[in-house]
């Protein structure tokens, strides 16, 4: 990382690990649960959720001197809402099937506590280019364990990467269905992202104990 | 140079110039996608009516696959043969009619205009379907859709959508499982016009028997199963005049 200062880079290595959004704050986890039934959803909504944080992390920390405090949470809101409209007037245009699958997330995107967190905790405080970092590696975060659960879900619920048969034919029972390989419905329905996600918290904090909490 | 941000009158400027520069910013944006999304809407009708006449990329099982969006603007040409515009006795070809917004002619029909009414014809391997689109009420908001009638009457395939049921429930009744439960019902009871019903404990739920004009409602969704049955029978009996015509000159 020549371009980045050891401070800068760890804004976009910490949210990837140590201070992940989703399984060390826990937070966004509806939208998690909710659109990672297919691994092109997930990437997409990621794709969103990385544009809105940054873009918003820039304008909130470049305004930051002049947002009177007593509305600063209106402020982020209408800042936030408007990136929200502005990523789902551009998915209706270029992505239209698409953007029916996420529908109502695309706009619960504003209420995503990591946007708000990432607004009021850092880019109030921080200047622009760290801002960008912060909102970068914070989206970055949250889109890895996304993607994660995306790909486990689709893998064994549908059988299926981004739509492609990898497991072989469920009907014309090829591949791995040959041997008698079924698909787990159940991987396909929201619980089991919970039950994703708990897995990967578990992994994360056997490897990093400093992550348990004391009683 | 540094500013009190605490003032009262600082912070209502604050926020009248942010509702403005927002404001504007959004209808720019608006308006440099309005042709794309319009295109996309256009598009996404088009494949609604063609996959209620059964012209679509589905398998035996699974999940709703349309014509792709590259393909459909050809195949509606070529499987829509006509489309009509119905207003009262009137009957006008136009083709733009799969345009027009359904919603809108219902309203102005409230208020004593004559509804247009758009029907589609559509041929396949020989064989006339009679496409209708419909618009109803869900539980909470609308729900629409196209059905496609044969000669005899007979449904040979629905589209359903909507715009906010509830996930997992009502928002299932555009999912082939229920979709597919129409296709060979009757509308006509003998030969009285009574729709179709979305019914619990009708003792059919493999729906085997198509005369009884009932498919099975969906578990937990009641509502907007309801809204289903109410709006095949308000929408297709605005068309029963020009449907009864159909069925009498077979």
């Amino acid at each position: 990382m020549g371009l980045l200062s050891k401070k800068d880079a760890n804004l976009i290595l910490d949210p990837l690990a140590d201070t992940n959004p989703i399984t060390v704050q826990v937070l966004g986890i509806c939208s998690a649960l909710a659109i990672t039934a297919q691994l092109k959803a997930a990437i997409v909504m990621a794709l969103s959720v990385l544009f809105v944080v940054a873009m918003g992390n820039v304008v909130i920390s470049l305004l930051r001197n002049i947002i009177p405090s007593k509305i600063r949470i209106i402020a982020q809101l209408v800042i936030a809402a408007a990136l929200v409209i502005i990523v789902d007037q551009i998915l209706k245009a270029y992505a239209y099937e698409l953007s029916k699958t996420l529908a109502v997330f695309v706009g619960l995107i504003i209420t995503n506590c990591i946007i708000m967190g990432r607004f009021e905790a850092f880019a109030l405080g921080n200047g622009p280019w760290r801002s960008f970092l912060d909102g970068i590696g914070n989206a970055a975060g949250y889109g890895l364990i996304l993607i994660v659960v995306g790909f486990f879900r689709e893998l064994l619920g549908s059988g299926t990467l981004l739509g492609f048969k990898v497991l072989g034919d469920p009907i014309e029972k090829t591949g791995l269905y040959a041997i008698g390989y079924e698909n787990n419905g159940f991987m396909l329905l929201p619980p089991m992202a919970l039950i994703v996600v708990g897995i990967i918290i578990w992994i994360q904090r056997s490897r990093n104990r400093a992550l348990i909490e004391e009683n | 140079m540094a500013i009190n941000t605490d003032k009262n009158s600082y912070t209502i400027l604050f926020a009248a110039i942010m509702v403005i520069v927002v404001g504007s910013v959004l209808s720019f944006v608006a308006s440099a996608f309005n042709d794309k999304i319009q295109k996309n809407k256009r598009l996404e009708k088009q494949q609604n009516i063609l996959y209620a006449m059964g012209i679509n990329e589905n398998e035996d099982e699974g999940s709703v696959n349309f014509v792709p969006t590259n393909k459909v603007a050809d195949e509606f040409s070529k499987y829509i043969k006509q489309q009509l515009v119905i207003e009262g006795d009137k009957v006008t070809e136009d083709n733009e009619a799969y345009l027009i917004d359904i919603k809108k002619q219902e309203t102005a029909a409230k208020s004593g205009a004559v509804r247009k009414l758009p029907l589609f014809i559509g041929e396949k391997e020989g064989k006339k379907f009679y496409i209708i689109p419909m618009y109803g009420k869900g539980l909470w908001d609308a729900i629409w859709g196209f059905i496609s009638l044969d000669q005899d009457l007979v449904v040979q395939g629905v589209y359903f959508d909507h715009k906010g049921e509830t996930p997992g429930l009502g928002a299932n009744i555009k999912e082939r499982f229920f979709m597919d439960d129409f296709e060979g019902e009757n509308i006509l009871n003998d030969s009285e016009f009574i729709g179709i019903k979305v019914t619990k404990g009708n003792n059919d739920p493999t729906n085997n028997t198509k005369n009884d004009n009932k498919v099975d409602a969906l578990a937990g969704a009641t509502i907007t199963g309801n809204g289903v049955s109410a709006m095949i029978k308000e929408s297709v009996n605005l068309y029963k005049g020009y449907l009864e015509k159909i069925k009498a000159k077979k």
